[in-house]
């Protein structure tokens, strides 16, 4: 057997470059941007992967080619093997890969809650029965069954973004993409949502793509990856990019609360260790 | 020039099944040079507050009082109200609309029939204090990137030059980074140019570090009144209405129970650095 296929990554980017044309007010090109440069990443099945970066240093644009809503202008991207650029491919690889977006009022067009994580599967020609199966199951998952019938506006922030979240579900895709889908939640939304990746990445073994701005939200992820200016400048687990506080700030990041404190300490000269990131390591750290 | 709500009541839809009452009995005032917090789960009523402190929604039953007059009295000047509590909605960069950013920071002064000369000293001056970086002000705003729309939008509202600003979520989707800035800038108006600042966050770590005092809202009620350090303390009555502490609350409650005796009601990572260092060194 061809050993590409041995422990074969589930997302694979090669070296992939992203260009779109800037156009002034009369639609005549200005420029060339390129949003992302030479982006090589990979991701095993079932991981739990987190993406930082500014405002505008190609997090979404990198999210929505691994659900072929773009293509790269160079390089490759293969989920599951398969390569996003053949036509044929494109529908394939939407139902393994699902995204969930910011906004959760702008996700949802059901009138009642069954309905709208219906509509997914329906879209894929499956049949009614079925259909019923997978919204019970999703919503279930989601811990939002109790809720079925009623009517997503009156819902709050994270209980939207859950039935967005049990929407995808629905469509048994293999790995879920959520950008930025806890930037609009109260503390407690985010707290749901975060549960419900962890539980569907857990017990589901589903594959998990977090792209966040809170660095709280990171540090359950197996691997790391932070985008500057359409690349990849650093990777690894959690411990390894949060013992890095300057290159962080350097790059509009932070470090999670806890690790910032452990980091000021160690600094005033109390003997804690680099990347610390629970209050209770830090507190084992401090009484000895 | 104090606002002043005085028992008021919002109900959505009143007399209909659809009815909602989405402010209960509200008493609220928000002193000259504040810098105020307003916390609460989705749908707790903050926004529907926050409209009611420019005139932009009517109280059902109640009062707002502005410099001691009721803005509801049939001869009050609501449009120059707005001029003075200038409200900043979620997502402002939306709202965005002229072909580039200063011409757009110019739209609110315009309409305030001030000099054109007036208008672009505004403008100018709104532009600077959001540190917009000039090479962008005769752009279009959809070359900006996300924080900078987002600077622009508000400098638009600046440029009313208002005595009251008051923002909706003004950091939800900016990197930590943009978040800080913006505040940093917030906090400047406040103290260089004697504004009120009345912030609206799901943000609790924002909250304990720049505001003076804080409140809360649940099911339309105003629950909670104090310093970000008295409500903070309550972080258990918070969870029960799906909010919570800041990090750093969690994170001083953990060394307390691994017997540190470290104060809980600390502002922010640099307060609780100073206290664990008084108790170790």
């Amino acid at each position: 057997m061809c050993p590409r296929f041995y422990n074969m990554n589930f997302i694979e980017t090669e070296k992939v470059i992203f260009e779109y044309i800037e156009r002034d007010e009369e639609g005549n090109p200005v420029k060339v941007k390129r949003a992302l440069d030479d982006v090589s990443i990979s991701v095993k099945k079932g991981q739990f992967i987190a993406i930082l970066g500014h405002n505008g240093s190609g997090k979404s644009t990198l999210a929505k080619h691994l659900n072929a809503l773009l293509y790269p202008t160079e390089g490759k991207v293969l989920i599951d093997g398969m390569d996003t650029l053949e036509d044929p491919n494109t529908m394939k690889v939407r139902r393994r890969v699902g995204m969930v977006f910011q906004n959760p009022d702008n996700q949802i067009i059901g009138s009642v809650v069954e309905e709208d994580v219906g509509f997914g599967p329906e879209n894929l020609g499956i049949p009614t029965n079925e259909i019923r199966e997978r919204v019970d199951e999703s919503l279930k998952i989601l811990d939002m069954y109790a809720y079925r019938l009623h009517s997503p506006n009156r819902l709050s922030g994270g209980q939207k973004q859950r039935v967005a979240i049990a929407g995808v579900i629905a469509m048994h895709p293999q790995c879920i993409v959520l950008d930025e889908a806890t930037a609009m939640l109260d503390p407690e939304g985010r707290k749901e949502v975060i549960r419900a990746a962890r539980a569907l990445n857990d017990v589901e073994g589903m594959t998990i793509i977090l792209i966040t701005h809170y660095m709280d939200e990171v540090i359950y992820a197996d691997n790391v990856f932070v985008m500057s200016e359409g690349r990849v400048v650093m990777q690894g687990t959690p411990r390894e990019i949060f013992s890095q506080e300057e290159s962080l700030n350097a790059l509009r990041l932070e470090l999670p609360a806890v690790t910032k404190l452990a980091a000021k300490l160690k600094r005033a000269g109390i003997p804690v260790h680099d990347g610390i990131l629970t209050a209770k390591e830090l507190a084992d750290a401090l009484v000895l | 020039m104090p606002i002043i709500l005085n028992h008021v009541n919002h109900i959505y839809s009143a007399g209909t099944s659809y009815e909602v009452k989405a402010l209960d009995d509200v008493s609220l005032t928000i002193d000259d040079h504040e810098f105020v917090g307003i916390i609460g789960h989705t749908g707790s009523g903050k926004s529907t507050l926050i409209q009611h402190m420019n005139g932009l929604l009517k109280p059902t039953s109640g009062e707002i009082l502005y410099n001691g007059q009721n803005i509801h009295d049939k001869d009050y000047d609501r449009n120059s109200l707005r001029a003075k509590v200038g409200l900043v909605f979620q997502y402002p960069e939306y709202q965005l609309f002229e072909s580039d950013v200063f011409t757009d920071v110019c739209f609110g002064p315009k309409n305030l029939k001030l000099s054109k000369v007036e208008v672009e000293a505004r403008a100018y001056d709104a532009l600077n204090l959001m540190g917009l970086p000039k090479e962008k002000w005769y752009s279009s705003p959809f070359e900006l990137s996300g924080g900078q729309m987002r600077r622009a939008a508000i400098a638009g509202v600046l440029a009313m030059k208002p005595q009251v600003l008051v923002l909706d979520e003004p950091t939800a989707g900016l990197d930590p980074k943009g978040r800080d800035e913006l505040l940093d800038v917030l906090s400047r108006m406040r103290t260089d140019e004697g504004m009120t600042v009345v912030l609206v966050s799901h943000s609790m770590e924002d909250m304990s570090k720049y505001a003076d005092r804080v409140v809360v809202m649940n099911k339309g009620k105003l629950v909670m009144n104090g310093t970000p350090g008295q409500i903070f303390s309550r972080y258990k009555e918070l969870e029960q209405i799906h909010l919570s502490a800041p990090a750093v609350t969690y994170i001083m409650e953990e060394l307390r129970r691994a017997g540190l005796s470290v104060p809980i009601d600390v502002r922010d990572v640099d307060e609780a650095a100073e206290a664990i260092k008084k108790i170790i060194l």
